[in-house]
């Protein structure tokens, strides 16, 4: 990867074609010199477009009308390329869209190139950074294919040298009742109509996983609606291999201490707060967690502690999803162990099974075995997103993960009021559970807006402390993560003249990142 | 019951015993070997041990069968769990650069564990099973049998009782083993019909059309329900149940059946309302209305572990491994016989030990045409006596289906290096 080469503003022949197109794989790296100010912006301002989708993704149900409407306007705020027939009538009819207004398409594009290619550099490091980039890319990728025509997604296909197999009239036949009766939207008439193409099915994991296409020894009947999937993972499995590409050329990179920095400071800045710093570790007595669980703590978490107090026994997932959460509201180690070990003896585990089974996975979390890996309390995204609860667990998003019913009855019991628990029914009917469960928090603190947006447990916990002005010592807690995470990057930072600008942009990075 | 004559006390003294004689070391080998083709594979392929009092040693590897089966006739452990095939010899994963230690390929594996069926077993609970509740394990090892061979396309499946309360599966095509972390979670997440915690009540819902993934399912688990489920487990009988299956209804239908229920104590009349139900508002809705194939599912349809099968690099109990705590070998199922597969018959550990020692008897007429090789080449007498000490032994017939599961492997290797070599020519 190199910025080095041309000086003239928009490369090579190769490039200006490259921006022709709507669209683009990203094969090619962007050959042109470019300054420290823009190579920030772009960074920021694609962080902030990937963040975006990250949470559009989770409010919304993805592709549909809103979550579009969304993502056009987001895209359109941030300046990022939009629309697809754009650079004709740029180049026909000036009047209809004039310049002034701000970059022009190919500028837009040239952004999204350059700024894709630095992000990649960011996050390619750790195997969670490249998860996240790659399924955010992969998300604004299929928005920005199904936009496109229908003969656009065509030339598109066919510029990249993508061919699939279309299996024939005769062996249509034969599938018939199978094709129609494995995908949502193809109907009798419309199988004889449509193409199917056979791939194997490692091509098309996304359709296979939903199960909404036909497998048979191994292979996927792809009706041509859904060709997308196999371009999207065709797609990812490039991405894929880029980011490992570029994580083995780093050292490179990182020996440039203008970049070092930025780069980190764009990479740690996806996950918002961590709230891992425990500067309030020993505050808290193992005696309180029984009567904060009832005041403070969200949802799910009371959920964990009811269960680990009714059955002596939490499985992995319950213990991961609490254990980092009560390390997150400052149990030390030692704390932490007396607590599981207390619980768990009471049950079926006796005191010495428990230091042989249990007793590692709790010094791992706080990172005393293993990888010795610090492991951050999970966020709301992703316990609503990772690991779905089976059989026999309690951890999980009660407003993702319960049956409507059971949700509204537990309301009722903590005395929600009959028009509050049908607000968040509502919210959790339109899948907004962070919403739901804000709304849950302001209406059992008794305060109409809150003023901060929920997006994880121990912001919650942290949240409902200040407001109860239970012990001082967590409420000043409140605002340390935030603050120290603001200082990191000038004081990794030795570059003296970038670092002043640099604290700027990553500033306003992280109001933006507190905001959402 | 055999089981009885177990002691877990004894495991320590009859471990050696086993590994010395009876471990089918060379079947093992021949196994992880693969026919040799990919280099190092045996050799980067790691596993682990665990040892007595629950010491966990993981990163081994072995260069040769020879050095595996010296190591283990000296660690004798307790337990042995099987891992990926590395990018460098996992036990010298220390020595190389962080980063480059990955976890290239493994078999696709499966695990299904009894515990996860404990809302839906009247008989029996957590660790235990019993003859009644097994028949959810010959349910999901039909299931899945099925589907990874007719929808996946997968050939070589090794299907192997856990030794205590589940059965584990190891996909061992090359295609499998090769998979992504993505591809094998999709396989997981397309194979899971029952989905939810503590909090899920229903915890499967069908919509239309139903795919034929779930048809083909289906049929598996109707053939087996009105036995397991409304005789064996008395799912329509006692009032508990009954409510819990009413309570996977639609309300107007819960009433309506609850009102006939009082007049009819007959499981399998009880049941024919409930599908009468279905078919009438099957006939009347529009939207998909299939709440008694979501019944027979939620109660019967195989339950998957799919953060086993997920990772590469997670590791799954080794075939032929003791299980601790009941003394039964892990051992391949043949699933020609699987609806007579008794996990209370597989052969413990201090039976097939008893049976080492007991004089030989009835199988002299078997050995005699391989005595007679054996003359022929002293050379190699304790090598064959080793290989024969199980052939005496209740776990013979389970080495016996393990051999041929090879046999097929081999035969489409050989297979598949012919296509090659025709392709090759034509160019």
């Amino acid at each position: 990867m190199q910025f080095t080469g041309r000086r003239n503003k928009f490369g090579t022949n190769l490039q200006t074609e490259l921006y022709l197109q709507p669209l683009q794989f990203y094969g090619q790296p962007p050959l042109e010199n470019i300054s420290l100010s823009e190579f920030e912006t772009f960074a920021v301002e694609r962080l902030k477009l990937l963040k975006t989708v990250e949470n559009l993704g989770v409010s919304y149900v993805k592709q549909s009308e809103q979550y579009k409407q969304k993502l056009e306007k987001e895209l359109k705020n941030l300046n990022f390329s939009y629309r697809p027939d754009a650079v004709d009538k740029d180049n026909k009819e000036s009047s209809k869209k004039p310049p002034q207004n701000g970059p022009s398409e190919l500028e837009k594009r040239r952004k999204d190139h350059i700024s894709h290619f630095i992000l990649r550099l960011a996050y390619c490091q750790t195997e969670d950074l490249r998860r996240w980039f790659i399924q955010q890319e992969v998300d604004l990728f299929r928005y920005r294919f199904n936009e496109l025509q229908p003969i656009q997604k065509l030339e598109f296909l066919h510029k990249n040298n993508l061919q699939y197999d279309a299996i024939s009239v005769e062996e249509k036949k034969n599938l018939k009742d199978n094709l129609v009766s494995s995908s949502y939207a193809v109907s009798g008439i419309k199988v004889e109509l449509e193409e199917f193409y056979k791939v194997p099915f490692q091509d098309a994991l996304d359709l296979v996983r939903t199960r909404k296409v036909y497998l048979k020894d191994g292979f996927a009947y792809i009706p041509h609606q859904d060709i997308v999937t196999i371009v999207l993972n065709d797609f990812r499995t490039r991405l894929s291999k880029a980011l490992a590409l570029t994580a083995r050329s780093l050292p490179a990179v990182h020996s440039d201490e203008r970049l070092q920095p930025l780069l980190n400071h764009l990479s740690h800045a996806y996950v918002g707060q961590d709230y891992s710093i425990q500067k309030n570790v020993g505050k808290i007595s193992l005696e309180q967690i029984d009567s904060l669980s009832g005041k403070s703590f969200p949802l799910c978490m009371r959920k964990l502690h009811q269960a680990l107090r009714e059955n002596h026994h939490l499985r992995h997932g319950g213990r991961m999803q609490y254990g980092l959460f009560l390390k997150g509201i400052g149990l030390s180690l030692e704390q932490a162990l007396q607590f599981w070990r207390m619980e768990f003896t009471r049950g079926k585990v006796d005191a010495d099974k428990f230091d042989k089974a249990y007793a590692y996975s709790i010094r791992h979390m706080f990172g005393k075995e293993g990888k010795r890996t610090d492991y951050t309390p999970y966020s709301c995204m992703k316990v609503i997103l990772s690991n779905p609860p089976s059989q026999g667990d309690y951890h999980g998003c009660p407003f993702r993960h319960s049956e409507p019913e059971l949700l509204k009855q537990k309301l009722q019991f903590y005395k929600v009021s009959p028009s509050g628990v049908s607000q968040i029914m509502e919210l959790v009917k339109g899948m907004h559970y962070q919403l739901a469960c804000q709304k849950y928090f302001e209406l059992t603190h008794n305060v109409e807006d809150t003023s901060f947006s929920l997006s994880h447990p121990n912001q919650y916990f942290l949240e409902s402390q200040k407001l109860l002005g239970g012990g001082k010592d967590i409420k000043r807690e409140a605002d340390t993560p935030q603050r120290s995470q603001e200082n990191s990057a000038p004081r990794g930072s030795s570059a003296a003249d970038a670092s002043e600008h640099l604290a700027e942009t990553t500033e306003d990075l992280d109001a933006f990142f507190v905001d959402v | 019951m055999p089981s009885s004559d177990y002691d877990p006390a004894c495991l320590p003294d009859l471990l050696p015993l086993y590994y010395r004689r009876l471990f089918p070391f060379s079947q093992y080998h021949r196994w992880l070997n693969y026919g040799g083709v990919q280099k190092n594979y045996f050799q980067n392929r790691e596993f682990s041990f665990t040892l007595k009092d629950d010491i966990y040693v993981r990163y081994q590897s072995f260069n040769t069968q020879n050095e595996l089966e010296k190591e283990m006739q000296r660690m004798n452990p307790y337990k042995i769990d099987i891992g990926a095939v590395y990018s460098h010899r996992p036990n010298q994963h220390n020595t190389v650069k962080s980063g480059s230690f990955q976890a290239l390929e493994k078999e696709l594996v499966f695990d299904i564990d009894m515990t996860d069926y404990d809302d839906v077993r009247s008989c029996c609970s957590a660790a235990d099973i019993c003859a009644r509740c097994w028949t959810l394990m010959t349910i999901a090892v039909r299931v899945l049998d099925r589907a990874l061979r007719e929808d996946f396309g997968f050939r070589h499946l090794l299907w192997v009782y856990s030794g205590r309360r589940g059965v584990h599966c190891w996909v061992c095509d090359e295609a499998a083993r090769k998979l992504s972390a993505a591809a094998r979670s999709a396989v997981a997440e397309y194979l899971s019909l029952v989905k939810g915690g503590e909090e899920t009540v229903k915890k499967v819902v069908l919509s239309d059309p139903i795919h034929p993934f779930i048809k083909e399912s289906l049929a598996v688990v109707e053939h087996y329900f009105p036995q397991y489920a409304l005789q064996q487990q008395d799912l329509l009988s006692r009032k508990d149940s009954v409510d819990k299956v009413l309570a996977l209804v639609p309300e107007d239908v819960k009433k309506e059946l609850q009102m006939r229920f009082q007049n009819e104590k007959r499981p399998e009349i009880r049941w024919k309302l409930i599908e009468d139900q279905a078919h009438k508002k099957q006939s009347t809705a529009k939207k998909g209305q299939h709440f008694e194939k979501e019944i027979m599912l939620q109660y019967c349809y195989p339950r998957l572990d799919v953060n086993v099968s997920k990772g590469v690099n997670h590791l799954l109990k080794s075939p032929f491994s003791v299980h601790p705590k009941t003394g039964r070998v892990s051992v391949p199922i043949d699933l020609r016989e699987l609806d007579k597969f008794d996990p209370f018959a597989v052969p413990t550990i201090s039976l097939i030990c008893e049976e080492l020692d007991r004089p030989k008897a009835g199988e002299e007429e078997e050995e005699k045409p391989e005595d007679a090789t054996e003359r022929e080449d002293e050379r190699d007498a304790a090598e064959k006596r080793k290989i024969r000490a199980y052939k005496r032994t209740s776990l013979a017939k389970y080495v016996k289906h393990f051999d041929q599961f090879l046999d097929a492997l081999a035969r489409s290797r050989k297979g598949e290096l012919l296509r090659q070599s025709d392709l090759q020519k034509e160019f």
